[in-house]
């Protein structure tokens, strides 16, 4: 289960961030923001890639002590990144992917909202319940 | 087939063919109906017990709107509107972009971008109800699934197909029957905006109409909020009258607070004493018309005098029409008057009724003297005026009295009133207190 889940857009804002315990936000915002460094230099080397759900994945970005980083690129260079809580029991690889997918679905969903401009804070409310049942439960 | 029971339905759709590509008006006007027919059929769902409560219900007359706002977009039913096109129609509706961001999340069910016709008649219902003042649920309701709406489809086409035998024969009197249908379960003001909308369809320049009385786009959603400031100008215009009586029976049956609708500017600034309400706007009407005859011609020599005289007369002028009224209150306003005509006369229906409350009580003594002099109009004037200036000074002290004793209660009260903010304040801060020690210390 995540504990924080971001959306940056191409330009490197931020669209969406959601973290679960609420008291360290800004460390998972820096965290979020460090690891944009890995994601970019990922991207750059793979060079002209091939449109495949494995390029999009990128896997594990960093591990520190605490958590894991997840990275996750689409084709329109916006990326998703997902914190992981390290003493959570090891999240397989294939569940990493299906949670980006299924962020990567309700992306798009909400790209088809004409009233959606892109580029625009993220507020809709099913991507919220979407990226809720995502994160970790807190006591 | 399908153009011809559009035109039974709704007048506004005659215009399809002159203006297809302009459905900005169209839906302003078929608003109007909309407005009535929704009034209609939330009344109808308020009081029968066939549909429940439901206001996520949609009736047939709203169905059927929809399905031809839905045609002036997309001529083909079965086709989709793209998102564009829905966003350019949604965003007339005036509602901030979030909730209609919202409203398409809900009813974009496959989110593919594009509204099918089940999708459209959901986005639409939603805005309505939106306007209207529900706020919107947090998943679309059963009765707007496009599943459901599927099934739901059907039976309005076979309304259509029996209008449309119809309509070859009688165009207008099936409009007639067609509304005065609807409008038999619905409150009966409805009834007049139908018999008002059918003058307006008969009339021939529909066009002006629509060019007239919906100057703008955006107004087709706007007239949802107009409330009786419409209502007031009903002898204009039918269809803003139309419009408000649909929109306040709608306010009326939904009962909720709404987007806050422009409140007409009232005549009356009195409070409701019920009585006196009649009196002043009839006093008004003859005053106006009196003093306006009376101010000129007599002298300004004794500005009590004259303006006495002119009250006396004034006073029994209004005391014949309102016989039947306690006189009390005719004195009331008599030397409300009294007090008015030495003010400026433009400001005299205000002031007058603003005073009507504060010189109420001393009515009874006035009456009396005024019984006196109105019994007497024949007599010389300057009697009963001598009486009347010594009256009238007793009148103005005894107002004098009463509004000091006003004046000492209410500081009262407000001194009563400011103690109990401040030990309110106390306990606020009392808590806020509690509330820091309460939270968490956080270690760095």
């Amino acid at each position: 289960m995540a504990v924080c889940i971001a959306v940056i857009a191409k330009e490197n804002y931020p669209l969406y961030i959601r973290s679960v315990p609420t008291e360290n936000e800004l460390k998972f915002h820096y965290t979020v923001h460090t690891s944009l460094d890995v994601v970019d230099e990922k991207i750059s080397a793979m060079g002209k890639a091939l449109v495949d759900q494995r390029e999009l994945y990128l896997g594990l970005l960093y591990p520190t002590e605490d958590y894991k980083v997840y990275g996750y690129v689409t084709n329109s260079k916006v990326k998703f990144v997902m914190v992981v809580d390290s003493s959570n029991t090891a999240l397989r690889d294939n569940e990493i992917r299906s949670m980006f997918r299924k962020l990567h679905n309700s992306y798009t969903d909400i790209m088809c909202n004409p009233f959606y401009n892109p580029g625009d804070r993220i507020h809709s409310r099913a991507f919220d319940n979407m990226v809720n049942s995502m994160m970790m439960q807190v006591c | 087939m399908s153009v011809a029971p559009y035109e039974v339905r709704h007048p506004t759709h005659q215009q399809d063919g002159s203006s297809s590509g302009n459905y900005g008006a169209k839906p302003a006007l078929a608003c109007s109906t909309l407005n009535r027919s929704l009034s209609a059929e939330r009344e109808q769902q308020d009081s029968s017990a066939h549909y429940s409560d439901d206001p996520w219900r949609i009736t047939e007359e709203q169905r059927d709107y929809y399905v031809n706002q839905f045609r002036s977009l997309q001529p083909d039913l079965n086709s989709f509107i793209s998102g564009s096109m829905a966003k350019n129609f949604f965003t007339k509706s005036k509602l901030p972009i979030p909730e209609l961001s919202h409203i398409w999340e809900l009813s974009d069910v496959d989110c593919d971008g594009a509204l099918t016709l089940p999708e459209f008649c959901a986005a639409f219902h939603l805005v309505v109800a939106r306007k209207n003042g529900y706020q919107l649920p947090e998943t679309l309701p059963e009765t707007l699934l496009p599943e459901y709406l599927q099934a739901a489809s059907l039976k309005p086409m076979r309304d259509c197909a029996l209008f449309d035998s119809y309509s070859e024969s009688l165009p207008g009197g099936q409009q007639t029957r067609d509304f005065s249908r609807t409008e038999k379960k619905s409150a009966e003001e409805v009834p007049d905006n139908s018999a008002l909308l059918q003058d307006g369809k008969k009339d021939d320049k529909q066009a002006l109409k629509v060019s007239t009385a919906l100057k703008t786009i955006p107004k087709e959603f706007q007239h949802l909020t107009v409330k009786t400031a419409a209502q007031e100008s009903n002898a204009l215009k039918a269809r803003p009258r139309s419009r408000s009586y649909s929109s306040t029976s709608i306010e009326d049956a939904m009962k909720k607070g709404e987007e806050p609708p422009t409140p007409p500017p009232r005549p009356q600034k009195s409070h409701s004493r019920a009585s006196s309400l009649d009196l002043n706007k009839i006093f008004q009407q003859n005053t106006q018309a009196v003093r306006s005859g009376w101010l000129p011609p007599p002298p300004p020599a004794l500005p009590p005098r004259p303006s006495v005289s002119q009250t006396e007369q004034p006073s029994e002028v209004e005391l014949h029409p309102q016989m039947n009224r306690p006189p009390s209150q005719a004195e009331e306003n008599s030397s409300a008057k009294k007090e008015v005509v030495l003010s400026q006369p433009p400001s005299k229906p205000t002031r007058r009724k603003l005073r009507t409350e504060t010189q109420g009580l001393e009515t009874p003594e006035l009456s009396p003297t005024i019984n006196v002099t109105s019994s007497l109009p024949a007599v010389k004037p300057h009697l009963p005026v001598q009486k009347q200036s010594s009256k009238q000074k007793r009148a103005i002290q005894t107002a004098i009295r009463k509004n000091k004793e006003t004046n000492a209660v209410l500081a009262r009260l407000n001194s009563e009133l400011q103690q109990q903010l401040k030990e309110v304040h106390k306990e606020r801060i009392a808590l806020e207190t509690q509330l820091e020690q309460l939270r968490p210390v956080t270690v760095l």
